[in-house]
């Protein structure tokens, strides 16, 4: 049995409390007023002027496509503007009220900062847990003789996703209540004037979209739980008794047909609809790449956390060896999805798709370029020789990165739609991820010491153990 | 190397890789073994050095790359400049993404290739060359094991004949 290492749990308190300190100053430091918005973006550009200037020239050079791209700006802009409330018809063309919609579009965007880093970091760390527990149900699906001695790994690391479904549930329930504005399309008054989004309200509208995620979540933790309860009775049957494996088979087949539908249509929902003009039909398989290799990557530190602690004796560096190869070639894949759907909305060039990554490219450029580094030339070059995927310091190393690098890919699929051009790694972002990175280690290693490190009764264990490549 | 070389015979590749280890303890230099098919563990049975095939797919690789950057550069770009995607820029990293697919297949297609000509060329195989198996069964169900004779000749012949050889013959080395 693993006992929780008081410094490992001092660890994850300390997480928690500075991330909620973060947190705590990101939300106190949001403007309320325009003139208070107004003078903090005059405060930070007093430094960055020269970077800006540059910035902009550069992108004055693209004499054929800059045309293009100030219609592109004002498209995103409408979509991030929350005040058109406050902005009647009769209004517009007068200066005084133009002036007015810039400071208040920036106060939105300043408002909306604390809770777009508190959203970021909540999916990330509830997309991990979501990961291992489809990667846990591909296993028992697949009958895999390899993995069952990294069973209850998965199985803790799973564990967090009642902690994050509740606290993504509450997020979205607060954000149907119009305590933030991340979801434009939840704003009647800026639908009231968009008839794109207009067309897409028998979809997107707050009842059915709070109920479509509590079908996901109910769906996803019931699978959880009764895959949980099976894999603990296994190891109590007798012998001989493989009924609790066979129904964990059975019920891991169908939570996978399950998933697969309900994942894509979570990643519309929450993720996509942030840009309710934008679409892209692969985008729920690109959210789910990037949780997979996130979760794969964790499963992987994990198991070398606490081998090194000297837990998991039987696991080996074959064991390692195989999630490594996972590591490898999910990045791939990530990549392969990511440059699909950047390919053909950059070839065809359609102002209503290509917007999307004109943001990204002009606003966000180094974290977007940064994130395909991070997320596919680094462990392409470290995890492609065979030695150094066996190597633990390596899948450590790279481990890091990837993980790093995936909240960055959230970051970029959140931060450009409900903060625009205002984004900073600041203090609501740094405390967000350090809060829930301290909760996440919490309810995970809370987890894998209630239920010994090993699922003894699982009818594979004698192959896992054997198991060389 | 030694005039004459023991030829032992084996039909299961289980009971072939547990004679190499055998054979390998009692410190008899194996020649060679000849399968119908690969056996998964047998180079490291019989202590054979690691493959650096993987090295030179990766050079192949990156030859491959800079092969199609080159062409590509040449072709679309300076030769007959070619509007990309009605976004007439005439630059190399600005129309890259419409080159990944290209420098990806080049990529693949060098390793891929050049991969298996060096290994053919490594393992000495060439269009009409004489095949060497001495057992042309070896290529449909049968496992042969050539060792190399030193001085006791009997004992090694005790020694296979336990470990489960249908048949063992002594051949002279014609390469010796």
């Amino acid at each position: 049995m693993y006992i929780f290492a008081l410094r490992l749990k001092i660890t994850a308190f300390v997480l928690m409390g500075l991330g909620f300190i973060g947190l705590a100053i990101g939300f106190a430091s949001a403007p309320s007023t325009v003139a208070e918005a107004q003078a903090m973006v005059a405060d930070a550009h007093g430094g960055h002027g020269d970077a800006h200037g540059s910035e902009h020239n550069t992108h004055d050079t693209h004499a054929t496509d800059s045309n293009k791209k100030d219609n592109h700006h004002d498209d995103v802009n409408h979509a991030t503007t929350h005040a058109h409330g406050e902005y009647p018809d009769d209004a517009h063309g007068n200066d005084k009220h133009a002036d007015d919609h810039h400071g208040e579009h920036l106060l939105h965007q300043l408002q909306n900062k604390p809770w777009a880093a508190l959203y970021v970091a909540a999916f990330f760390f509830f997309m991990i847990a979501l990961g291992a527990l489809l990667f846990y149900a591909i296993q028992r699906a697949a009958q895999a003789g390899w993995s069952i001695l990294l069973y209850r790994v998965m199985e803790g690391i799973a564990a967090y996703l009642v902690p994050g479904s509740i606290i993504i549930y509450v997020f979205l329930m607060l954000t149907g209540l119009h305590a933030n504005h991340l979801f434009v399309w939840m704003d009647a008054d800026t639908v009231a004037h968009d008839e794109i989004i207009q067309g897409k309200q028998g979809y997107l509208n707050v009842p059915f979209f709070l109920i479509r995620a509590a079908i996901y979540l109910l769906g996803w933790n019931a699978y959880r739980y009764f895959s949980r309860k099976f894999s603990l009775a296994q190891d109590n049957a007798p012998s001989g008794d493989i009924s609790n494996h066979k129904k964990n088979f059975r019920i891991s087949a169908g939570f996978l047909v399950f998933f697969f539908v309900t994942e894509s249509m979570m990643a519309w929902d929450w993720i996509m609809s942030l840009d309710p003009h934008w679409f892209s039909t692969l985008f729920g398989w690109y959210v789910l790449a990037s949780m997979l290799v996130t979760a794969v990557t964790v499963i992987a530190l994990v198991s070398i956390y606490l081998k090194s602690k000297g837990y998991l004796p039987k696991v080996n560096d074959s064991h390692l060896h195989d999630l490594a190869k996972f590591m490898f070639g999910l990045s791939v894949f990530w990549t392969y999805l990511w440059f699909s759907q950047f390919m053909l909305i950059w070839y065809s060039n359609i102002p209503e798709e290509v917007t999307y990554f004109l943001t990204r490219i002009d606003d966000y450029n180094l974290p977007f370029f940064g994130m395909l580094v991070m997320n596919f030339i680094f462990p392409l070059l470290i995890l492609m020789s065979s030695d150094y995927k066996r190597s633990n310091w390596i899948i450590v190393m790279a481990g890091i990165i990837i993980v790093l690098g995936h909240y960055i890919d959230i970051f970029n699929m959140i931060m450009p739609a409900t903060v625009g051009d205002q984004w900073f790694i600041g203090w609501a972002e740094i405390g967000g991820f350090l809060f829930f990175a301290g909760l996440f280690i919490y309810v995970v290693f809370r987890e894998l010491s209630k239920a010994p490190l090993e699922a003894s009764g699982d009818p594979y264990v004698g192959e896992s153990e054997r198991f060389v490549y | 190397m030694s005039s004459k070389l023991v030829h032992a015979v084996y039909d299961d590749d289980d009971t072939l890789l547990h004679a190499v280890k055998d054979v390998k303890k009692a410190d008899y230099h194996i020649e060679e073994v000849f399968t119908p098919f690969p056996v998964h563990g047998l180079d490291h049975a019989m202590g054979l050095a690691g493959t650096r095939i993987a090295v030179a797919a990766f050079m192949y690789g990156i030859l491959g790359f800079t092969v199609a950057v080159v062409m590509i550069n040449y072709i679309m770009i300076e030769d007959w400049p070619q509007n990309i995607g009605g976004k007439p820029s005439f630059s190399f990293i600005e129309n890259l993404p419409a080159f990944i697919p290209v420098m990806f297949e080049m990529t693949v297609f060098f390793a891929a290739h050049l991969m298996v000509i060096t290994f053919y060329l490594r393992s000495k195989l060439w269009p009409f060359k004489k095949a060497q198996n001495p057992m042309p069964e070896t290529t449909d169900d049968k496992f042969l094991m050539q060792v190399a004779v030193e001085v006791d000749e009997r004992k090694l012949m005790t020694l296979l004949k336990k470990s489960g050889a249908i048949d063992i013959s002594i051949h002279e080395n014609e390469q010796a």
